[in-house]
């Protein structure tokens, strides 16, 4: 304990903080990112896995597999493959890129199951007037459905992305700038575990708690609308 | 000619089948009612027409043209011609009244919307709704929201209009509003095809009305014959035990 | 510039995956008991302790639910050595789950415990039952039975951490993976197949649980 004391001044140099500032912003880019492009993406699978022709069937099943698979193997496994992935294929990309690529197929996989789950919550009766009326998916999406889904999905989608911070961690085993990997590395640098680890497990909690809690109040307030 | 003319046609709903051989014509401007015990098949019918089920055999002829229901041109022209309500009326629930009328001329048949808007300003003031424009499903009762859906259903201009069950789901004191609304249709002349338990009223206003049973049409005529001289005992026994609802 | 894919170099190694793959469901289950312990005593801390001891123990979920598990599990390896307490990797992951999963097991336990019906319970009452024939009869059933399908997910959570072993040398599952990788070189083969192994382990892990829950709890099979 006292050498936390006597380290702080040490730690919370201008340098320092500049370096954990630049982790933290990373953190917060690769999560962010992730979401987004996930949403994205996930919308279009889960809009994909609507259709009913048989052409796309073959498609339909890949995007089963993969949103399943994505979801049960761990993350860290998904991001060994896509570093080795690139690295075995000599492929020079920056550690970053390929974090935020392992973590969009991660998140893109739950998202499409979230907005999968907002699709099917749509009662079967207005999906049915919409088709009575031919219109086509698009348009049943676009006028029908995302207007009344999305009162579901965006919250879910926020919890998400909140829980998701977390699982950026790992970036942290290929390299990355983030949180983790200079809380790891002040350790190298002699500074006390409790100072160094003290502070990253700190700065995740203010960025992931007051989130957490907005998104709830979000949840609440949509639900009720 | 006829409007519409079902022959043998089957369908099946979970494995089970429904339908084991309706067969039935409707001509121009007739109202032809359905009526028979629950789950005897009256709204497999217009779903199966509407192309919400696929049916498993049978000829359907709108107009002398033979549709294929497991091609989607033939049930987008179906769907062109026949427009359905429902027994829960399925609005939209994220939209207006007035959007619920217009959304599918104007922007599923293109149509011109100051055209599409001022047609359906007419057809909800023609149900009783012009003073309800602007409310959503949620703000409206059952028989409000039953007769917008009937406005949303003329706006396709449809040759053929099914009404499923229109009055099951609402309360009793406003199954007359929209009773009121099917007899100005019906004065008008619109081919109709509807299920129904209101047998007083398919009484007054059918031109054929169908008793079915199990998948089967068991007699077809005249109100009159169905209603007070029926051949088959079966529907005799059915109307005797349904007369006074 | 290419890579073919070799399989045939990764499958002798097959046997010692499949033996990473049961290191892992056995940490998973020790760190699993370990969060249900902490899971009961909380929920009852936070269920029949006073105002204080909720807020502790709620700042503990908050806290542990807030921030990533490898961290947690860094600073339990690396900072309890400045207290004097040097953890194995092994002790350390261990740790790190079990702490990880209570706080989760927490909130879920104390919601399964809240969902008594009083309805249930005067019902029981007035058929005469003592209060020790309506626990067993009607209050844990019930509970058994809402708590079921929660626990069994986050079980299979907690097999997921268990790969983060990897990263403190541990040998399970990935920790095997990387170290074939590191006879072979073949990645690409060897963590795709400890994917598959993943997958195969966390649906049967589902599926066994779903029956369990089926055959001893009465739980309905829900297809998803």
């Amino acid at each position: 304990m006292h050498a936390v004391i006597e380290q702080w001044p040490r730690f919370f140099s201008g340098p320092n903080v500049l370096f954990l500032a630049t982790a933290l912003l990373n953190t917060v880019l690769l999560s962010l990112a992730s979401c987004c492009i996930g949403l994205a993406l996930g919308f279009v699978i889960a809009s994909t896995r609507l259709t009913r022709s048989w052409a796309l069937l073959p498609l339909r099943l890949l995007l089963i597999g993969l949103t399943e698979a994505l979801r049960r193997i761990p993350p860290l496994v998904v991001l060994f493959l896509v570093f080795f992935g690139f690295s075995l294929f000599q492929i020079d990309m920056a550690p970053f890129a390929v974090a935020l690529i392992a973590l969009t197929l991660i998140a893109t996989a739950f998202i499409a199951e979230i907005v999968r789950s907002g699709f099917r919550s749509i009662p079967r009766e207005q999906w049915d007037a919409a088709a009575t009326m031919n219109f086509s998916l698009a348009q049943t999406l676009r006028h029908v459905v995302v207007p009344q889904a999305w009162k579901i999905v965006v919250p879910t989608v926020s919890l998400f992305f909140v829980m998701f911070i977390k699982d950026t961690a790992l970036a942290s085993q290929i390299g990355v700038l983030e949180l983790t990997f200079v809380g790891k590395s002040f350790i190298d640098r002699g500074f006390s575990p409790l100072l160094s680890f003290g502070t990253v497990l700190l700065l995740y909690f203010l960025l992931s708690f007051p989130l957490a809690r907005a998104g709830q109040w979000l949840e609440a307030r949509l639900a009720s609308s | 000619m006829h409007h519409l003319d079902v022959r043998d046609l089957t369908a099946d709903y979970a494995g089970k089948p429904v339908l084991k051989g309706v067969t039935f014509t409707v001509t121009r401007g007739a109202i032809v009612s359905l009526i028979g015990p629950s789950g005897s098949g009256k709204s497999t019918i217009l779903r199966t027409l509407t192309g919400l089920l696929r049916p498993s055999g049978g000829e359907i002829r709108l107009d002398e043209r033979q549709l294929d229901y497991s091609r989607t041109a033939d049930v987008a022209y179906a769907r062109q011609r026949m427009a359905i309500v429902f027994q829960q009326y399925n609005l939209f629930q994220n939209m207006t009244a007035l959007r619920n009328v217009t959304v599918t001329p104007e922007k599923i048949r293109k149509r011109d919307k100051r055209e599409v808007e001022a047609e359906a300003v007419a057809l909800l003031q023609k149900v009783g709704l012009g003073d309800k424009l602007h409310a959503y499903p949620d703000e409206l009762s059952g028989g409000q929201q039953q007769r917008v859906a009937i406005a949303r259903a003329l706006a396709l201009k449809p040759e053929i209009l099914l009404l499923d069950e229109v009055t099951s789901a609402l309360d009793p004191e406003l199954v007359h509003e929209v009773l009121d609304t099917v007899r100005l249709l019906a004065a008008e002349g619109m081919t109709m095809i509807t299920v129904s338990h209101e047998m007083g009223f398919v009484r007054e206003l059918a031109s054929n009305v169908m008793f079915l049973e199990a998948g089967r049409v068991v007699e077809s005529g005249p109100p009159q014959q169905i209603f007070e001289a029926a051949k088959e005992a079966r529907t005799r026994q059915f109307i005797g035990k349904t007369l006074y609802r | 510039m290419h890579y073919a894919l070799h399989y045939g170099q990764v499958t002798p190694y097959l046997p010692y995956l499949l033996g990473g793959a049961l290191v892992s469901l056995w940490i998973s289950v020790l760190a699993f008991a370990g969060g249900l312990v902490i899971g009961l005593l909380g929920a009852f801390g936070r269920i029949y302790g006073g105002p204080l001891l909720s807020r502790l123990i709620y700042g503990y979920y908050i806290f542990f639910t807030n921030t990533p598990q490898l961290v947690q599990i860094f600073f339990l390896f690396y900072g309890l050595a400045d207290f004097g307490l040097l953890l194995t990797p092994f002790e350390a992951v261990w740790l790190g789950l079990t702490l990880n999963a209570g706080a989760y097991l927490i909130e879920i336990q104390k919601a399964g415990f809240l969902s008594t019906r009083l309805s249930e319970l005067e019902a029981a009452e007035t058929l005469g039952m003592s209060r020790w024939q309506q626990l067993r009869f009607v209050i844990v059933p019930h509970i058994a039975r809402v708590l079921y399908p929660p626990l069994s997910n986050q079980f299979i959570i907690v097999i997921m951490g268990s790969s983060m072993g990897a990263i403190f040398g541990l040998e399970e599952l990935t920790g095997r993976a990387v170290n074939i990788n590191g006879q072979t070189f073949r990645a690409l083969e060897v963590f795709s197949l400890a994917g598959v192994i993943y997958l195969g382990v966390t649906m049967l892990a589902t599926v066994g649980l779903a029956l369990a829950g089926r055959l001893l709890l009465r739980i309905p099979l829900r297809i998803a």
